[in-house]
């Protein structure tokens, strides 16, 4: 009984409520930027974006922070979509701050360059003076991002302080901040998987073909499916399987886990996630590194 | 399908985070891996039942002091609505998250310990429902089964909460009393047997069927205007469009407008969604209007009915809750933000703290502490649009901004 289909009056007021916030990021600051990560979340942002502001063009850039781990059918995704839609884009790459030493490389079994990308985008929004990062994330997500705010204040370091947030009341939206420091924004933070997916399906928005069911080289680890592929550190008796699967979340190859699944349209993706009972970061490798990795990450300027 | 907000409100250790986690639970919202993760913690603090505090006790902090320290919010959903929960603290220090958690809720649920009936915290939740207009309240006695489920304790703890409703002014809010164990699952989704006495609605069953009308909307249709939208493309080349989220009611094609502050008259031509044409706009609606006169609009303009004018006026006096370490003193100057505008405005003069435990006011006051509530007038460098909270939450209220910090400092409803 948890998870019912929702008619569209749920879905029209989150959506409402996100082209209030687009709006009011493009209104409160000078240099707003939308993260990119070419996941189904960030495909959404992209839509509310040109919705809030139609007929004009969306106001600010977006910006990919490429791990260089990802799965191909994203980036090119990302291209076709950013051709379409006349929008810009910006990619900075996680390979850059390994070369220049600024990170290194993680190696061995659970290896992955998803906690490197934060590096990148510090130096990212410092060379740009980004004001502004739209991101995709969730309250419902996972427990540390219940408590983040939908304008949160990031100092100049790009750290959450998150004892010390700002109340946020009504929906009025304090954007005032000091020279150097910027604020992440989250239009999306009221929704849950089930509301992204059930947009996606009303919007008839396109998504990357590695979020329905097909055919990939797997192995399994941990009760989790890793994909095949050469940025996956696999061990010689790991088994590679071949077996329909999709993606749930889609991040860095090395930290996103895939499921079984025949769900091949978006009908059937949300019938499936309506009836699942593994939750969405329930495949995130990066996530089951301890009880309090997401809120660790956040502090040092996560997504 | 409906969205419900709901802030929930209770003291350390009343069981606050154990009835959300029970909610959650046995609405089968706690998917397996979470589910798995709550038990393991449970098995590692040696616990003998589930500890469901900790499906929402996000920070490290929290789960080390086994408090909750920041709003958080929970989401679930039934056949029937989609919740959305506010977890705010119960502890004095953080009456602000209590109140930021409240004004974005249309119900409250107040949390009271069976075996120790209503307190001074008690006093301070209702207060706070009653300041920012909660339309129903869940008194919510909750660890009935280490009181052996009795009457008496739940008749003693209603006939206490009853005189503290006596004092109230919003006199039009629903209360209901609910007697359960969040521990034992008493009442909270599943009705309980342990209490044949009782034999009103579980707390879900009483939630489902709560009036849906959405608070925030009643009053007069107002439109803050919060962007510009200019394309200055070849197809729309003279295209002025007005960027905004309709409040209190509905705006239609057609409609006489006046454009504040500047109070010129129009008339609305279009009202565009994303590519779409609608004649009319209904609230809460996130559109883009254009006006038939070519006028000057910018953001902080308001557009409202003719003949359906707010006050127009450099100052206002409200009840503000202050929220920040630094005082708030005579002749302090600060941002009020309403809505999308900002003024400057300057504290004209403190008139008396409302000790938000219905024991009266505080004259002579000369500044104001976290967490204190006081009734204060504000004169603003340049007029704004307001109505009274009591007849618009919407346009009726607004934050206060720390010229030199930019954080939020207080909030305000203005009388």
């Amino acid at each position: 009984m948890s998870k019912m289909k929702k008619d569209t009056y749920h879905i029209n007021s989150l959506e409402n409520e996100a082209i209030y916030i687009m709006r009011e990021v493009a209104a409160q600051f000078e240099k707003p930027v939308l993260l990119f990560s070419g996941g189904k979340d960030s495909i959404t942002l992209v839509r509310l974006a040109v919705k809030a502001f139609y007929p004009a063009k969306v106001p600010f850039p977006l910006m990919h922070i490429d791990t260089g781990h990802n799965f191909p059918e994203t980036i090119e995704f990302r291209d076709k979509l950013v051709e379409e839609l006349g929008l810009e884009l910006i990619v900075r790459h996680v390979q850059d701050s390994i070369d220049e030493g600024k990170v290194k490389e993680e190696s061995g079994k659970y290896s992955s360059r998803n906690s490197l990308q934060t590096t990148t985008l510090l130096d990212a929004i410092e060379e740009f003076k980004f004001d502004a990062c739209i991101g995709g994330a969730r309250r419902d997500e996972e427990k540390a991002r219940a408590k983040e705010r939908i304008f949160s204040v990031r100092d100049d370091f790009g750290q959450w302080d998150e004892k010390n947030q700002r109340p946020e009341l009504f929906d009025m939206l304090n954007g005032q901040i000091h020279h150097g420091q910027n604020v992440r924004v989250f239009p999306i933070s009221n929704w849950t998987e089930l509301d992204v997916w059930s947009y996606i399906e009303k919007e008839n928005i396109e998504i990357p073909s590695i979020y329905f069911a097909h055919k990939r080289k797997v192995f399994l680890r941990d009760g989790l499916i890793w994909s095949h592929s050469e940025f996956v550190y696999q061990e010689d008796d790991e088994e590679v399987l071949e077996r329909m699967v999709r993606f749930r979340t889609v991040g860095d190859m090395s930290c996103t886990a895939a499921v079984f699944s025949e769900a091949t349209d978006i009908a059937s993706v949300v019938r499936e996630i309506r009836d699942s009972t593994i939750s969405e970061r329930g495949a995130r490798i990066d996530d089951k590194r301890s009880d309090a990795a997401m809120e660790k990450r956040k502090q040092q300027g996560y997504f | 399908m409906e969205v419900l907000k709901i802030a929930t409100a209770g003291s350390v250790d009343d069981g606050k985070s154990t009835l959300i986690g029970r909610i959650l639970y046995d609405t089968k919202s706690l998917t397996t891996d979470k589910l798995e993760a709550i038990e393991k913690t449970s098995k590692q603090k040696g616990y003998d039942y589930l500890d469901f505090s900790l499906a929402t006790d996000g920070l490290v902090a929290e789960r080390e002091q086994g408090i909750t320290i920041d709003v958080a919010h929970i989401y679930f959903s039934t056949a029937k609505k989609s919740y959305i929960i506010a977890d705010t603290p119960g502890h004095v220090e953080y009456t602000r998250n209590m109140v930021t958690g409240a004004s974005t809720s249309q119900a409250s649920i107040i949390l009271i310990d069976a075996r120790k009936g209503v307190i001074e915290q008690t006093n301070r939740h209702f207060f706070i429902n009653n300041l920012l207009r909660i339309k129903d309240v869940v008194v919510t006695i909750n660890k009935m089964d280490l009181v052996d489920y009795s009457e008496d304790v739940y008749n003693k703890i209603k006939a206490d909460f009853s005189e503290l409703m006596s004092k109230r002014d919003y006199q039009d809010q629903k209360i209901t009393f609910i007697p359960v164990s969040a521990l034992k699952g008493d009442n909270v989704v599943n009705r309980s047997n342990k209490m044949p006495w009782y034999t009103g609605q579980s707390l879900l069953e009483h939630l489902e069927e709560l009036d849906k009308k959405d608070i925030f909307n009643i009053g007069t249709p107002r439109f803050p205007v919060q962007y510009v939208i200019r394309p200055k493309t070849e197809e729309f080349h003279d295209f002025r469009g007005y960027a905004g989220k309709v409040y209190g009611g509905e705006l239609s094609v057609g409609d006489e407008v006046v454009v504040l502050p500047s109070q010129t008259k129009s008339k609305i031509k279009e009202i565009y969604f994303y590519n779409e044409k609608f004649q009319t706009a209904s609230r809460r609606s996130s559109v883009t209007i254009t006006l038939e006169n070519d006028i000057n609009v910018s953001r902080g303009d308001m557009i409202v009915k003719d003949g359906d004018l707010p006050t127009i006026d450099k100052q206002f006096t409200a009840n503000i809750c202050w929220m920040d370490s630094t005082q708030l003193t005579n002749g302090g100057k600060y941002i009020v933000q309403h809505g999308v505008n900002k003024v400057l405005a300057k504290v004209d003069k403190i008139h008396h703290k409302i000790n938000p435990d219905y024991s009266g006011i505080e004259e002579n006051v000369t500044g104001l502490n976290v967490n204190d509530i006081a009734q204060v007038t504000f004169k603003l460098n340049k007029p704004i649009f307001y109505d009274q909270f009591k007849n618009h939450r919407t346009n009726g209220s607004f934050i206060l901004i720390d010229t030199q910090t930019n954080s939020t400092v207080g909030a305000g409803f203005i009388q």
